[in-house]
């Protein structure tokens, strides 16, 4: 089997995101990210509950490409609104993806510039705010630049480290888990909670990471490379989650 | 009591500067007969509350939007609202934008005339900062939590699209979910629900289970047939969400020229002619519809 591709080491480091999580609802937006949480589901994460982006719970994996409703086995009915319960019953790992985010992990995607009259209008808050003081929440970067690692978002969707500092008591459950880039990984095991380095990808450097990241990141002895797939998970991802290399189209070859 | 009415009636009854909800979800089972119904009155100056899909598009295009509360306006497939999001960038619009658990809890309190209901989604955000009128509230037990205080969101009417309904105002949905569409109504002084067909009462188990029974006659003052009333959202089972409409209706905004031939081709007449002129559309060369 050839070697990884960039995509498929991205879509491993959003699995291993989900290490741990145990009966909880995972879910995911962008490809590579709908193919990290079914890799995960697929191997070391198999109680994950994922839907099929509408109201059914799916008791199996279908692929992330084409219509899924021939080979779709249901376990449950989830509605938005018992998406809404879950989210504030903290029974959920959410991968969002970012348009901005800071050293501190606040997150916008709901549009440039200043809110009353915004040179772009995005996607609006949708769930951000509720979902990173509820559940743990990760970010992909699908492009990293200067442009989405900023020094400051134009606007706070989701809730950052420092932010939720200050929440005291209402910021209990804010959690970073990783920022999934299509550089590298990000944490926030730092004793501020800044966002730190914690591998490269494999083929990129250091100081290729630090030129393109709009604030200082914090790097802590010689950075790891991210963790290549095994060739079970990249025959899984070849062959079972996204035949058709969708993939390939968010983080090119 | 029969609740049968027209959209023509309901309009009617709606007046300028009147807080309106509208149900559905993004570019799904939305009341679009009922939103096309306001396109051609004069009402202006509306608030509308929504989870927003071209129902608010079309009233931003048509310049009868100026206040939306709202966590998001998408049509889905196509990620972005291009009308809505034009009206953002000339800031011609109100926004109250909230995270979209916000917007349930504004109508399940209204729904309970509860002046607020606590929670936590908003806390930390610029929710906060961009509707600087959000209080925040302290829990009177030991634990002393600050939690955000979403305030009611009481509505003047609520609009929504149901796949059946019975003259008497029981509504059925057939689709994966309801949506809100069931706090909307009882968040409104005055609701009004349009339908794929209206069906005698004995004949709704014939669609669905009772669970699907979920809008029922208290909740509701006036019944619409409209077929085809949520074209071109989705509305399944009756139909898919027509994308080679919605594709034509998102490239119409990309100038006024494009909006103005769209507008006199689909939006010039009245609903039977809006129908004829989907019907008639040719399926654009290598989509389907």
């Amino acid at each position: 089997m050839s070697a990884a591709t960039r995509a498929e080491v991205c879509a491993v480091a959003v699995a291993d995101a989900f290490r741990g999580d145990g009966e909880i609802l995972a879910s995911s937006f962008g490809t590579v990210p709908a193919i990290g949480a079914r890799l995960a589901k697929l191997t070391f994460a198999p109680d994950l509950l994922m839907t099929d982006g509408i109201a059914t719970l799916l008791a199996n994996v279908p692929p992330v490409s084409g219509d899924a409703g021939g080979e779709a086995v249901a376990e449950g009915w989830l509605p938005f609104r018992s998406v809404f319960d879950l989210v504030w019953s903290g029974r959920r790992h959410v991968v969002m993806v970012a348009s901005q985010l800071d050293r501190f992990g606040n997150h916008n995607f709901a549009c440039i510039g200043p809110h009353a009259k915004p040179r772009a209008q995005l996607l609006g808050m949708r769930g951000a705010p509720g979902n990173t003081v509820n559940h743990p929440t990760s970010y992909w970067v699908p492009s990293h630049s200067r442009k989405v690692f900023v020094q400051a978002v134009d606007v706070v969707s989701g809730v950052g480290f420092d932010r939720a500092r200050a929440l005291g008591r209402g910021g209990r459950f804010h959690e970073i888990r990783r920022v999934v880039s299509n550089l590298g990984v990000f944490d926030f095991a730092t004793p501020d909670r800044r966002m730190r380095l914690a591998s490269v990808h494999p083929g990129v450097r250091v100081d290729d990471v630090v030129r393109e990241t709009g604030f200082e990141l914090a790097l802590s002895g010689e950075v790891p490379e991210t963790r290549t797939p095994t060739p079970e998970e990249l025959r899984l991802v070849r062959e079972r989650i996204d035949p058709e290399r969708l993939r390939d189209r968010e983080v090119p070859g | 009591m029969d609740k049968r009415t027209t959209a023509a009636e309901v309009v009617a009854e709606l007046r300028d500067g009147m807080t309106l909800g509208i149900g559905g979800w993004g570019s799904r089972r939305k009341p679009m007969a009922l939103v096309r119904e306001i396109l051609r009155s004069p009402l202006r100056d509306l608030t509308i509350v929504s989870y927003g899909g071209p129902d608010v598009g079309l009233l931003c295009a048509a310049g009868k939007l100026s206040k939306l509360v709202y966590g998001f306006v998408s049509l889905d497939s196509i990620p972005l609202e291009p009308h809505f999001r034009a009206a953002r960038e000339a800031g011609r619009i109100e926004a109250v934008e909230l995270d979209e658990g916000m917007l349930q809890w504004g109508l399940y309190a209204a729904a309970c005339r509860l002046p607020f209901l606590p929670t936590r989604a908003g806390l930390g955000s610029d929710v906060m900062a961009i509707n600087p009128w959000l209080r925040s509230v302290r829990s009177p037990y030991e634990d002393g939590e600050e939690l955000v205080a979403m305030p009611a969101l009481e509505l003047d009417a609520a609009l929504v699209h149901m796949n059946r309904a019975d003259a008497r105002g029981n509504a059925q949905y057939l689709g994966p979910d309801l949506y809100f569409d069931d706090l909307f109504c009882m968040a409104a002084k005055r609701r009004f629900v349009s339908c794929e067909k209206i069906v005698p009462t004995e004949d709704f188990p014939k669609g669905g289970s009772l669970h699907t029974l979920r809008i029922h006659r208290s909740m509701v003052d006036g019944v619409i047939e409209t077929p085809g009333g949520a074209h071109f959202t989705e509305c399944p089972p009756d139909y898919p969400r027509d994308e080679g409409f919605q594709r034509e209706y998102a490239a119409a905004a990309k100038d006024p020229e494009s909006w103005a031939a769209f507008q006199l081709r689909y939006l010039s007449g009245d609903e039977s002619d809006y129908q004829r002129a989907v019907r008639e559309r040719r399926p654009a060369a290598g989509g389907r519809g």
